[in-house]
């Protein structure tokens, strides 16, 4: 199997496979997620028989990545110490919040299903039956995991 | 659980949902962070690589942990083959890390300047064959700015009548300029062939101060 340098696929994907990190497991953790999908990526990539659709296979392995994180990340869930103890987040004092910015927390906020299924859609630029299979779900339920997903989305907009 | 709303305001809303999301998720985000030092750190950078600009046109070097396994001439619109090509000799695991190529990449601007005479690097052979790494090492004892001829060549690498195996082995010379296989010409005194095109030939031996 003749493959490409595996540097195309970096120079083809990183920016939306980290974007989509930042969508899933959110921005403070995006990079270290980031770091384990593309080595995991890397050392498979010699034995691929299917280059077919690397894109499929590179948000494939950066969905689990997400969840291993996120599972891992509840199991340390239990607290070390009150909210009251922790320095509070710097206020972004002057600055009016993007709203971009907003859209980027309403979707952080999704429900785990549709979170992903929404940042498959619109930052992979996915088609639903491949999202059914990153997400090992049906494609009726990749349709909907979206369809929901955007709803809470326009309701967090007009409210 | 929800009901579908069969509704024409709804699709249009959703489409402008769908329009806003996509250029906000689209939008500028912090740039990903760099992965060739945790490639590196798991041993999964097997082919590290770089591009240099010079007289003989881009280059690109490409090292493996062992060091220097191949140097490549990019003609234009090549480069993707020169880099599939790469790749398939040595390893799919290949990572532009220039930094990794800091050492060769001075040692030849130095060479293309004038001011480098011999190269100082470690070098992965893994590409050359038997044959073609004794005659490329027969090759590496020509002086600089002095050339040789395939015969030469052959009888010093211990085939005297394989001038001509000497020559298809200095053509398939993964290392160009490095192992200078441009120093050896035709016993007539022609330019013989090259690797990179006679062009590039003549501005090697011209630097070396052999112009023709």
């Amino acid at each position: 199997m003749r493959l490409p340098p595996f540097q195309n696929l970096l120079d083809a994907h990183a920016r939306d496979v980290h974007r989509f990190l930042i969508a899933t497991v959110g921005s403070i953790e995006a990079d270290d997620v980031y770091q384990e999908t593309w080595l995991a990526a890397l050392r498979a990539y010699p034995e691929l028989t299917d280059a077919a659709n690397l894109k499929g296979w590179l948000f494939t392995i950066a969905h689990r990545k997400a969840i291993d994180h996120v599972r891992a990340h509840s199991r340390r869930a239990t607290p070390v110490a009150e909210p009251a103890d922790l320095p509070e987040a710097p206020a972004a004092e002057g600055v009016a919040a993007m709203p971009d910015e907003e859209l980027w927390a309403a979707v952080a906020a999704l429900p785990d299903k549709q979170r992903t299924a929404v940042a498959l859609r619109f930052i992979a630029d996915s088609a639903y039956a491949e999202i059914a299979t990153t997400m090992e779900i049906s494609e009726p339920a990749a349709r909907r995991n979206v369809h929901e997903g955007l709803k809470r989305l326009r309701e967090e907009r007009t409210r | 659980m929800s009901k579908i709303n069969v509704n024409h305001h709804r699709d249009a809303d959703e489409e402008e949902m769908e329009r806003t999301l996509r250029a906000a998720l689209h939008g500028d985000t912090v740039a990903p962070p760099s992965i060739v030092d945790a490639a590196e750190a798991a041993g999964l950078l097997d082919v590290a690589y770089a591009r240099l600009d010079s007289p003989v046109g881009t280059l690109v070097l490409a090292s493996t942990p062992q060091g220097l396994a191949r140097l490549a001439y990019v003609d234009e619109g090549q480069e993707d083959a020169v880099m599939e090509e790469i790749a398939g000799g040595l390893s799919p695991r290949m990572l532009s890390a220039p930094r990794r190529l800091d050492e060769p990449r001075r040692e030849l601007d130095e060479y293309f300047a004038g001011r480098r005479r011999a190269f100082d690097l470690t070098l992965d052979l893994r590409l050359l064959s038997d044959f073609t790494r004794r005659i490329l090492a027969a090759t590496a004892e020509i002086p600089y700015g002095e050339v040789s001829t395939y015969k030469q060549v052959a009888t010093a690498a211990g085939s005297p009548r394989g001038s001509r195996a000497a020559g298809n082995a200095l053509g398939s010379n993964p290392l160009p300029i490095v192992l200078p296989c441009h120093r050896v010409l035709h016993s007539g005194g022609g330019l013989g062939g090259y690797t990179g095109g006679l062009a590039r030939k003549r501005v090697l031996l011209a630097i070396e101060g052999r112009p023709e």
